[in-house]
């Protein structure tokens, strides 16, 4: 002890006051800042977002129609990026420096703190060698996910195809997607984009300082799992659709076959078609410009969007809502010389053959259309009202069979035809004074009349049912519960009583009756053949029936664009597959099918765009003064029906 | 002074020993932590950090026992010749070290790295004890403090020269030994904080902002103090000096500094916010404190220090570790544990007979005192980053056992202080 003892506690002074500093230094850090708990967490965390299977499309026997592959998407985070060996990462992923620069900007641009994808798309054999030299390149990691692939590369378009979400996309869905998710965008795959997406999953991942993955976050407390898109079973029938396909391939045209006890599409055909599994992969985006640009509209949707003038399969309607409003019955006869005269006498419409005095039946069979401009005149002039109020409820009668409106099949982009209004007839001619006589086109289902060939497939299954219908759908159950929507168990009653539907049936069953071409050997088949005259071209050929005809099972309808009668492709393109469909097996000739199948590129390039040409369709008989009526059709694709 | 028990020829300090041993488990157990990989869990095994810190400190042990066995006159007697060995072993390590971290710190033994500058402290401390406690019957005079402080400075330029200014810088704070002995004043203590503190103002602002504040400060001083006849000279002088000092560090920051030794000061001072480039260490440093928040996340459970994200993290930065998984409650058990141990060494130091062990005492108060502060103000963003370690905390068996010796060499002073030593 010397003199200096009191110094003592000036240095003890000095450790305390040391040791405040610490305390408070340590007590703003740890417990008044909480922004160092936020840093750590971003330190050590990685969201990794777990993306869920898109749902699993089966065929109607449980076969794949699509699935899933995994790819690798190589993600990056540039504020993460440490110097490193570039060259290496290029040569791993086959891009070059410049390819490795642009697609850095563009992360770049994106975020600079935020993952976004690098390389996408990166296959199973990239992924494993990249996988072991991941440690080398900070910042980037690999987030793997799935693509769709086609098995068997058919129904591109129903199954449609996926894209990488838009900015609308993202907008409209209220950011439930994200930069880089894919949607759904034709087909199924957008009809049904809220079922098959699922739900994505969230991994909070604890990496090192070196970006490895070290474990769960508290044990994975925060985590959720991706749910899987619920899978569906399609109504399509493989094997239908796959012949149906094989048997279109090089022709235009679209094959709608339905199961009429159900609403259920057997076969969905548009062609030319593509192979769905174009739309995936890294060369989506070539492939894509290549089936935009094709002249002949692979992505077309022929059956739902391709609108035809109906022709012969409008009689058929006609005949029943004619009858179930008592204007004729099966015994009605009217007399064809070879043509129907109208307006007094001033208008003449042809028909194919002079078929004399016939009944409902016969005409049906003989597709007369005499007699069916009789029938269209008595339905519009005959009637205690004005033809105006006529056509009103004759065209409300013809709509029920799904006739210029929606069907409601579950695809988007659905065309509804066309049927027009009494209203617009009424100010086509400036008053409404008109009748059957200025639209006559009308009874034998051309003029202005329009129709899918999904719309006609559906006609046969109603006259199939006898009539009603459910709903056309191409998705038979969802999920693993197999639900069904309500909306395809619903009934549809067409107003038509089923005791008119017999004569129709009788005339149609006449028809393929006395075909030897296309009659299956102990079935029973009902259909109608139909040509439509293409003015610009070869005919359309056009086939609908359904068979049985006791206990339907199948309606079917062909339509091939620009190949002449349609005996010759439609008619046994839809025999072979209803005796494909009911008997699985094909009786037809060798030479028949040989000829279907064989016959070299049928597809005409469609004629380019020209201003619309009026094509004069109906005959004039008589050039009168006071008739100023012209007797024309504003459509292009006018085209007169006539029985081969 | 005399209510320690007896206990075979003197009586060992239970307190101390108790708060030594606290620390080396705490150390133990966060060197596990920071470094903890669950698949090679095991306690003890060499080839991992705590494995080794394990033998250091069962070693630690039986070099505590030895020292309390040698008499305590032993120490005085060999002070210049261990003083000397550590001199040499300070040259050697300049020719054959093993260069770590750009610093020529290391000698290799074996598996054993043996750090000379760690064992300096302890050689310096005994013969600057040795030296002043023969001086100690007269009035402290310049000469002495002199002599003394070239004790001193022989280690600190040989460090330097390493370089390893965290280490060399250690030994300025013995100058609290030259205080507590009267060679310095309290003026000149106040002198020092004044210069620290216009050191940090300078490298703040502009030093032409400073100058015309203490100009305006000097005026206002020499008016309160006008009827002094001395007060205006003294104002003038106080003026000129302050100011050259000014424009000096401002020089020295400039020109002398090394750029990594100036950036790691700029980052305390926040002129860099560049938490991925220079402030890294220092920012992730302060991230895992923060995140202990309270409580803390719990034993293994941190995951800044576990996944190295904390450089260094189990040797300087050990104490990262300490705040991430203890929380503020840890830290603070942490803190004054240390607070604790130097103030209880004063008192030891404070009760000894002899000049030579009071002054030894306040030698190793000093040392720790200055590991303690820089360390742990180093990694919650109070003191630039020098890397010096965490007394029985920090990984590495030349600090724990120069720390050890400091530490019980003083105890076994303590024990027998009955005696003349
Ligand atoms: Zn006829």
């Amino acid at each position: 002890m010397n003199s200096f003892f009191e110094r003592k506690y000036i240095i003890q002074g000095i450790f305390i006051a040391a040791a405040l500093l610490l305390a408070l230094r340590l007590f703003y850090l740890q417990i008044v800042d909480d922004s160092y708990l936020l840093s750590a967490n971003n330190n050590v965390l990685r969201k990794v977002v777990v993306y869920p299977a898109r749902g699993v499309i089966l065929d109607r026997t449980g076969k794949i129609l699509v699935q899933n592959e995994p790819v690798y998407d190589l993600m990056v985070t540039p504020r993460e990026v440490k110097p490193f060996d570039t060259l290496a990462l290029c040569e791993l992923i086959g891009i070059d420096k410049e390819g490795f620069d642009k697609r850095f900007q563009k992360a770049v641009g994106f975020s600079p703190y935020r993952a976004s994808i690098f390389e996408k798309q990166l296959s199973s054999q990239t992924y494993a060698r990249l996988q072991e030299m991941l440690y080398q390149f900070r910042g980037f990691y690999v987030q793997n996910r799935t693509v769709r692939s086609y098995p068997d590369s058919v129904a591109a378009q129903f199954l449609g195809y996926i894209n990488e979400v838009t900015e609308k996309d993202i907008e409209r869905s209220n950011n439930f997607y994200r930069p880089g998710d894919y949607i759904g965008v034709s087909g199924v795959e957008r009809a049904y984009e809220e079922l098959l997406r699922g739900q994505r999953g969230v991994q909070n991942l604890m990496v090192d300082a070196f970006n490895r993955p070290k474990g769960h976050f508290m044990d994975g407390k925060y985590d959720t799992l991706a749910v899987a898109g619920e899978g569906l079973v399609s109504s399509l029938d493989l094997e239908m659709q796959k012949l149906a396909e094989k048997f279109m391939k090089n022709k235009r045209g679209s094959v709608v076959a339905i199961e009429p006890s159900t609403g259920e599409i057997l076969a969905f055909v548009s062609t030319p078609s593509y192979d769905p599994n174009m739309m995936v992969g890294r060369e989506r985006g070539n492939n894509y410009m290549k089936l935009l640009n094709d002249p002949n509209k692979p992505m077309f949707i022929r059956p739902i969007q391709a609108q035809y003038p109906p022709g012969s399969v409008f009689k058929v309607v006609s005949a029943l809502v004619s009858q179930q409003a008592g204007m004729i019955e099966e015994h009605t006869r009217y007399n064809c010389p070879g043509g129907y005269s109208y307006g007094g006498g001033r208008g003449f419409m042809r028909c194919t053959h002079v078929h004399g005095t016939i009944d409902l039946p016969a005409a049906i069979q003989g597709s007369c259309n005499t007699y069916f401009g009789h029938v269209y005149a008595r339905m519009l002039d005959q009637r205690k009202m004005k033809a105006a109020q006529a056509y009103g409820l004759w065209r409300e009668a013809i709509m029920k069979f799904g006739i210029a409106q929606d069907l409601g099949v579950d695809l988007p982009n659905e065309k509804k035809g066309l049927l027009p209004t009494a209203n617009f007839y009424t100010k086509r001619y400036g008053n409404d004074k008109w009748g059957s006589g200025f639209n006559i086109s009308n009874s034998i289902g051309q003029g202005e009349v329009e129709i899918t060939t999904l719309q006609m497939a559906n006609i046969m299954a109603i006259v199939a049912n006898r009539g009603f219908y459910y709903r056309p759908h191409l998705i038979k159950s969802i999920g693993e519960k197999k639900i069904v929507k309500p909306e395809f168990i619903e009934k549809l009653p067409v107003g038509v009583e089923q005791r008119y539907f017999e004569p129709v049936i009788e005339g149609m069953s006449r028809v393929v009756k006395y075909n030897a071409n296309i009659r299956i050997p102990g079935i029973e088949m009902c259909g109608k053949t139909g040509t439509a005259q293409n003015p610009h071209g070869k005919h359309h050929s056009v086939f609908f029936a359904f068979a049985p005809r006791v206990n339907p099972k199948i309606a079917i309808a062909v339509f091939v664009e620009n190949v002449g009668y349609g005996a010759t492709y439609a008619a046994p393109i839809a025999s072979m597959m209803v005796e494909k469909y009911l008997k699985d097996t094909i009786s037809m000739s060798k030479a028949v099918q040989d000829r279907v199948l064989k016959e070299s590129n049928l597809i005409v390039p469609e004629p380019p765009k020209e201003p619309v040409k009026e094509t004069i369709t109906m005959v004039k008989k008589t050039k009168s003064a006071e008739d100023n009526v012209t007797y024309i059709s504003h459509s292009q694709r006018a085209i007169l029906e006539r029985w081969d | 002074m005399n209510q320690t028990k007896k206990i075979y020829g003197g009586s060992l300090d239970w307190v101390t020993v108790f708060i030594w041993f606290t620390l080396c488990i705490i150390g133990w157990f966060n060197i596990r932590a920071a470094v903890f990989d669950p698949a090679h869990a095991s306690l003890v095994s060499l080839s991992t950090n705590y494995g080794k810190q394990f033998i250091y400190i069962v070693t630690c042990l039986l070099v505590a026992g030895a020292i309390m066995i040698i008499d305590g006159k032993f120490y005085n007697y060999v002070s210049p010749i261990l003083y000397g060995i550590t001199l040499i072993l300070l040259v050697v390590v300049l020719i054959v070290g093993r260069n770590v971290g750009g610093n020529q710190a290391w000698i290799p033994i074996g598996t054993f790295r043996l750090q000379p500058s760690e064992f300096a402290k302890l050689g310096s401390c005994l013969l600057l004890a040795r030296y002043l406690s023969s001086h100690s019957n007269k009035t402290p005079n310049f000469k002495t403090l002199i002599l003394g402080a070239q004790i001193l400075l022989v280690p600190i330029v040989l460090i330097l020269l390493q370089p390893d200014t965290g280490s060399a810088l250690t030994f300025f704070a013995l100058a609290l030994v030259f205080y507590r002995e009267g060679y310095l004043s309290g003026q000149f203590l106040a002198f020092s904080l004044i210069c620290i503190i216009l050191f940090i103002l300078t490298l703040l602002f502009s030093q032409w902002y400073i100058i015309g504040v203490l100009a305006i400060l000097c005026a206002i001083g020499a008016y309160l103090f006008k009827r002094s006849r001395k007060a205006l000279p003294s104002a003038i002088i106080l003026f000129v000096a302050s100011s050259l000092f000014v424009l000096s560090v401002d020089f020295a920051y400039e020109h002398i500094l090394q750029s990594h030794q100036r950036n790691r000061i700029d980052v305390i001072l926040g002129k860099i916010d560049d938490p991925r480039g220079q402030g890294y260490n220092l920012n992730q440093s302060k991230i895992a404190i923060g995140s202990g928040q309270l409580f803390g996340k719990g034993y293994l459970q941190g995951t800044q220090t576990k996944y190295n994200f904390v450089p260094e993290q189990s040797t300087d930065f050990i104490f990262c570790t300490v705040g991430e998984e203890w929380g503020f409650v840890g830290s603070m058990f942490v803190v004054l544990l240390y607070l604790g141990l130097l103030l209880r060494i004063t008192q030891i130091a404070e009760r000894q007979r002899s000049a030579f062990a009071r002054i030894y005492g306040y030698g190793v108060a000093c040392i720790f005192f200055f590991h303690f502060f820089i360390n742990i103000g180093m990694t919650v963003g109070i003191v630039p980053v020098i890397g010096i370690p965490l007394p029985f905390l920090s990984y590495g068996g030349s600090s724990l056992l120069s720390f050890t010796m400091l530490l019980f060499i003083l105890l076994k002073f303590d024990a027998n202080r009955k005696g003349v030593v």
